[in-house]
């Protein structure tokens, strides 16, 4: 299932770039042939998922369109972590958000949960770490437990789903990586928070 | 660092106990300037604290350190201590004594020394020690170190005076660990118990909590989150050799030695919740020994080994409870309040620290274990993270004052507080280093 329309970004090999020229080749010197009674193989262009070798993974399962060649290239940096929006789901975001003194999710958390599992189950190899969060009040390993039942509860909804255990790992960054320095309640609410990350 | 030579001690009491009874209470709440580096804030009144003089050592004007005011930094941090003005005495430690003058003073004891350069760049640094009340010459000690040794030098003729003065160990000469973060860099330091003379175990891009000694003083434990999730170390200090020991799946944290130095529990999430395991210090297949649904937390030993001292939600809110150390039936411990975390325990046994929510505040109490007696013992309102001095008389503990963090040092009761000086930057996660030797 494609989901949204992106630029297609290959990231071919050397090899894929060669054939891909030696077809467009053969393809041109065919068309000029066109009284030949030899019938040319049609140059397949198929959907395929581009994986980097080694370091994270940043590519989205896409259909090519045919004018992809002469069109634009959108790049795609490894260098960057692997917490882009090229992703996991294409618009879904990543961060949920609790109440005060809350580690279940909220009704309106519900759309994001089903879109990062329907992207997981349709992967099927995909993996994310979902990162529990805390406000900076209070202990810091207290925090870390209490982090870490954001990110089990988001982990818990994604199972229920369907989502293999194999693709998810909870983990909890307690009250050390704040999203919002502040010392308000507004600060507090966008710390208390699980974020999904692809890896 | 060479071992002290004592010259020309005559036998005297281990215990001056003439000089203990005339102590003098302290009055009023003035706070006592004895050095830049920090301030020693006395509250309230009926302590029971030594007048002590500490005359400039002789020479020490001239080397890197200021021995006698380090000295007088670590006995007024003790809170038995109070310094006395020595004026512009310039004495040494063989100097005639004038007692009137020191009696005057109301001064009950006095030390007076030298810092003196060798022809081969080291120093020699003497001292003696006087009991004014009795007249009588207490002895002394001198020491031979190298320039980067006066500072610890100072620190174990801080021990010696405490020793002889109050029959109780010094806990000068220990070290404590400690996190900063500046920008975006953390840095796991290990320092003099001042604060002082830090150097950097390990810098990291990503946060370092809980740091925990090991009985023997040579290595540490921490949380690291430089694979972006809680992971524990176990960290040799001298070589910077470390292991990797807990990385199981979710979060590992709140590393806690045995006092044998052979087990370590531990905060794993790997069935899912947070609970407690221990491990063999050397790695291997962790054990659970709590069993609930809720959050376990923070063990710490107590210094007989024998319970496991723990946080615990199961009941609502975060308290403290203790089980044997294998693991079985929780006890609850403390009662007051809704919100009790981050137990430490005192080496003697006799009483339990931890921090207590109370509205927006965090505050750091002591309990005495023998009969549950709770007292806080400070007014500022974000404190983490007590440990006991391996002397069980005093506690470290971060906090926050006038925004920024910082690290204190307190008694028991609360009433001498003293802001430890050394790293710029946020400081927090102290944890204090037992006796060497």
């Amino acid at each position: 299932m494609t989901i949204g329309r992106t630029p297609y970004s290959p990231q071919p090999n050397r090899g894929t770039r060669g054939a891909l020229a030696a077809w467009a080749v053969v393809a041109a010197l065919g068309l000029a042939a066109c009284g030949s009674k030899v019938k040319l193989n049609e140059a397949e262009v198929e959907d395929r998922t581009a994986t980097a070798v080694g370091a994270a993974s940043t590519a989205t399962p896409v259909t090519p369109s045919p004018t992809a060649n002469s069109g634009a290239v959108a790049p795609v940096d490894l260098s960057k972590p692997s917490g882009q929006d090229t992703a996991g789901p294409a618009g879904a975001a990543r961060v949920i958000f609790f109440d005060y003194d809350s580690f279940t999710l909220r009704a309106d958390a519900a759309a994001l949960i089903d879109a990062h599992a329907r992207f997981l189950k349709a992967s099927g190899s995909r993996k994310i770490v979902i990162e529990g969060h805390t406000d900076e009040r209070g202990g810091r390993e207290y925090n870390l437990a209490l982090g870490q039942k954001r990110a089990e509860a988001v982990r818990k909804a994604l199972a229920l789903l369907g989502v293999s255990d194999a693709q998810m790992e909870a983990v909890s960054l307690g009250k050390e990586k704040l999203a919002d320095a502040g010392h308000d309640e507004s600060a507090h609410s966008r710390n208390r928070r699980a974020e999904i990350v692809y890896r | 660092m060479p071992e002290p030579t004592e010259f020309q001690h005559r036998s005297a009491p281990s215990v001056p106990s003439a000089l203990r009874r005339r102590a003098v209470l302290a009055l009023g709440a003035m706070p006592a300037l004895a050095a830049a580096q920090f301030r020693v804030e006395v509250t309230g009144v009926g302590l029971t604290q030594l007048p002590i003089a500490i005359a400039a050592f002789r020479g020490e004007e001239a080397a890197p350190q200021r021995v006698s005011r380090i000295v007088l930094a670590d006995l007024e941090r003790s809170g038995q201590f109070r310094g006395i003005d020595s004026g512009s005495a310039v004495l040494d430690e063989s100097s005639r004594i004038e007692l009137a003058t020191w009696r005057e003073r109301k001064a009950d004891a006095l030390v007076s020394g030298s810092v003196t350069r060798l022809a081969d760049g080291r120093f020699d640094v003497r001292f003696r020690l006087w009991d004014v009340v009795a007249g009588r010459d207490l002895g002394g000690q001198s020491y031979a170190v190298g320039a980067g040794e006066l500072r610890l030098v100072a620190h174990r003729i801080a021990d010696h005076l405490y020793e002889k003065l109050t029959g109780e160990r010094g806990i000068f000469s220990t070290r404590i660990s400690y996190v900063t973060k500046s920008a975006n860099r953390f840095n796991l330091w290990v320092a003099d118990s001042d604060g002082e003379s830090a150097q950097s175990a390990l810098a990291s891009p990503e946060p370092i909590i809980s740091p925990a000694w090991s009985a023997n003083g040579a290595q540490l434990a921490y949380v690291s989150f430089e694979s972006r999730k809680p992971v524990v170390y176990v960290h040799e200090i001298a070589t910077g050799r470390r292991r990797m020991i807990a990385n199981f799946r979710g979060s590992n944290s709140a590393p806690a030695w045995s006092p044998d130095g052979r087990t370590l529990a531990l905060t794993l999430t790997r069935d899912g919740n947070s609970q407690i395991y221990l491990m063999d210090a050397a790695g291997g297949e962790p054990r659970r020994i709590t069993q609930t649904s809720s959050i376990d937390t923070e063990p710490v030993y107590s210094a007989d080994g024998r319970m496991l001292y723990f946080v615990s939600d199961r009941g609502g809110g975060p308290q403290v409870y203790r089980m044997p150390a294998s693991g079985g039936n929780a006890e609850r411990v403390t009662f007051n309040g809704s919100y009790n975390i981050s137990p430490a325990l005192s080496p003697d046994g006799r009483w339990l620290a931890y921090v207590a929510r109370a509205g927006n505040a965090y505050r750091l109490q002591v309990m005495e274990l023998a009969n549950g007696n709770v007292t806080g013992v400070t007014d500022t309102t974000a404190d983490e993270s007590p440990s006991f001095a391996p002397n069980s008389r005093l506690l470290v503990y971060a906090t926050q004052q006038q925004g920024a963090e910082a690290l204190m040092t307190t008694t028991l009761d609360g009433r001498i507080k003293a802001r430890l000086a050394g790293q710029s930057g946020d400081i927090r996660e102290p944890d204090w280093g037992p006796f060497q030797r």
